[in-house]
């Protein structure tokens, strides 16, 4: 069973997101905050991380960062899944090292699971 | 640090774009071709004053009178352009705000939507409630936003309606605070009134005053995390204003931020980081309101220890 790691503040989204990943087959790990997310990544090592860039306790970005930046979890693919639409917002995380960034408001969240699935498949 | 600001500061290109104007319009580039038509002048007339002027101390000072004149006149026009497009800016930022706080409760009834109607998905029994209680929570959150916005727009266009009349302030305190009793309880804190005796009615707008009311005590309770107390307060002070406050035993407000606070989006921006759910507009409407009543607003705050926030209102 692949492991998907949702970073994400919003508790709403964080229930209804992770049930529809699980029934879809996926093992959903949790966090509510930058800093909790950064560290299951290190001790988890997800197949794919699913990361919002407003949070709590650490950004997004720095998460990402970081992420890319360990040995241990460069190599895990993220995709944000944000509100946030400037295109400088996209082009920084393009250069961080992000797979691919979602418009939450833009997808479905089927499309979102094909995505998924075309990353790591299911 | 600085030395980067400093130099970006010389970057006339760089100041423009940030803007988002055109380069005639852009604050920075008029100042430096105004500076080259003062220089440019000052040249000219200084070869044409020493044609037609025999004493040189005559050209010199004309000359300086001029070019100083003219770079007072540029500088205030600059400077009155910069406004603009600072405006124009911050017109943009506020847009783009607007639009993240919009769509995370979008998002979420969105999503929530279609997990419900979905016919492969599955929804647990017992999840169903809560699904649509999130639905329910996010679409007042949406509405919350677009209230507030309304209030601001009505205010910057000054065009918010007061109708005073004579109430009883205690009693609409009264009122919010038992509707906001079954959140704080939910919530596990505690919320108290106390009201001084003899209260006078006071003259004024009700329905205003009550989302002043309804602002700060909802922020109490949001930024009170886990048990605590909220004290709500009335009392008579100097003879013909009453002091409302309101104390929680939250978050407080870090130092850095306080001068902040009662600013346009502030949380949004600073606090986009922040865990609490707010449109960022409910101080500046509260402040707002209290100071076209004829009132002060003010708080007291110690980062994580509490806040408490007053409000003098007059009596008449």
């Amino acid at each position: 069973m692949k492991k998907i790691l949702f970073i994400e503040d919003e508790s709403t989204l964080q229930e209804a997101v992770g049930e529809f990943l699980r029934q879809k087959g996926f093992f959903v790990l949790k966090a509510m905050d930058g800093e909790t997310g950064l560290r299951l990544a290190k001790s988890e090592r997800p197949d794919l991380i699913l990361l919002d860039l407003v949070l709590p306790k650490k950004e997004g970005f720095e998460v990402l960062e970081e992420l890319k930046g360990d040995e241990g979890t460069k190599n895990i693919p993220v995709i944000i899944l944000t509100n946030l639409e400037g295109l400088k917002d996209l082009d920084k995380a393009m250069s961080f090292g992000a797979t691919t960034y979602l418009v939450k408001t833009q997808y479905k969240l089927e499309e979102i699971f094909e995505k998924i699935k075309k990353i790591i498949g299911e | 640090m600085d030395e980067n600001s400093f130099l970006s500061q010389l970057n006339i290109f760089k100041q423009c774009r940030r803007y988002g104007v055109s380069l005639w319009q852009c604050p920075q580039f008029l100042f430096v071709v105004m500076g080259l038509v003062i220089i440019l002048t000052s040249v000219l007339s200084y070869l044409i004053g020493s044609r037609y002027i025999a004493e040189e101390e005559t050209v010199v000072m004309i000359v300086l009178i001029v070019s100083i004149f003219l770079f007072v006149l540029s500088y205030t026009i600059t400077r009155s352009f910069e406004r603009v497009a600072e405006a124009s800016r911050m017109k943009s930022e506020f847009i783009n705000i607007v639009s993240h706080q919009l769509r995370s409760p979008l998002t979420n009834i969105k999503w929530t939507f279609e997990i419900l109607s979905s016919e492969d998905f599955d929804v647990p029994e017992s999840k169903q409630e809560e699904y649509f209680i999130n639905v329910k929570e996010n679409i007042a959150r949406m509405v919350e936003l677009i209230d507030d916005l309304l209030i601001v727009s009505r205010i910057e266009q000054g065009q918010l309606p007061i109708q005073k009349k004579e109430f009883d302030f205690a009693e609409l305190v009264a009122e919010q605070v038992s509707r906001y009793k079954i959140f704080s309880e939910a919530s596990h804190i505690k919320l108290s009134l106390a009201v001084e005796e003899g209260l006078p009615k006071i003259f004024a707008d009700s329905s205003l005053l009550k989302l002043v009311i309804e602002n700060l005590i909802d922020n109490a309770i949001r930024y009170t995390t886990g048990k605590g107390e909220i004290a709500v307060n009335i009392k008579r002070r100097d003879n013909n204003k009453i002091l409302f406050s309101v104390k929680d035993s939250g978050v407080g407000i870090p130092e850095k931020d306080q001068k902040y606070i009662f600013q346009k989006f502030f949380r949004a921006e600073n606090a986009l980081k922040q865990r609490t759910k707010g449109s960022g507009l409910g101080l500046y409407v509260c402040k707002t309101i209290v100071e076209k009543s004829g009132g002060q607003v003010w708080f007291k705050s110690k980062d994580q220890q509490g806040t408490t926030f007053f409000v003098v209102l007059p009596i008449k």
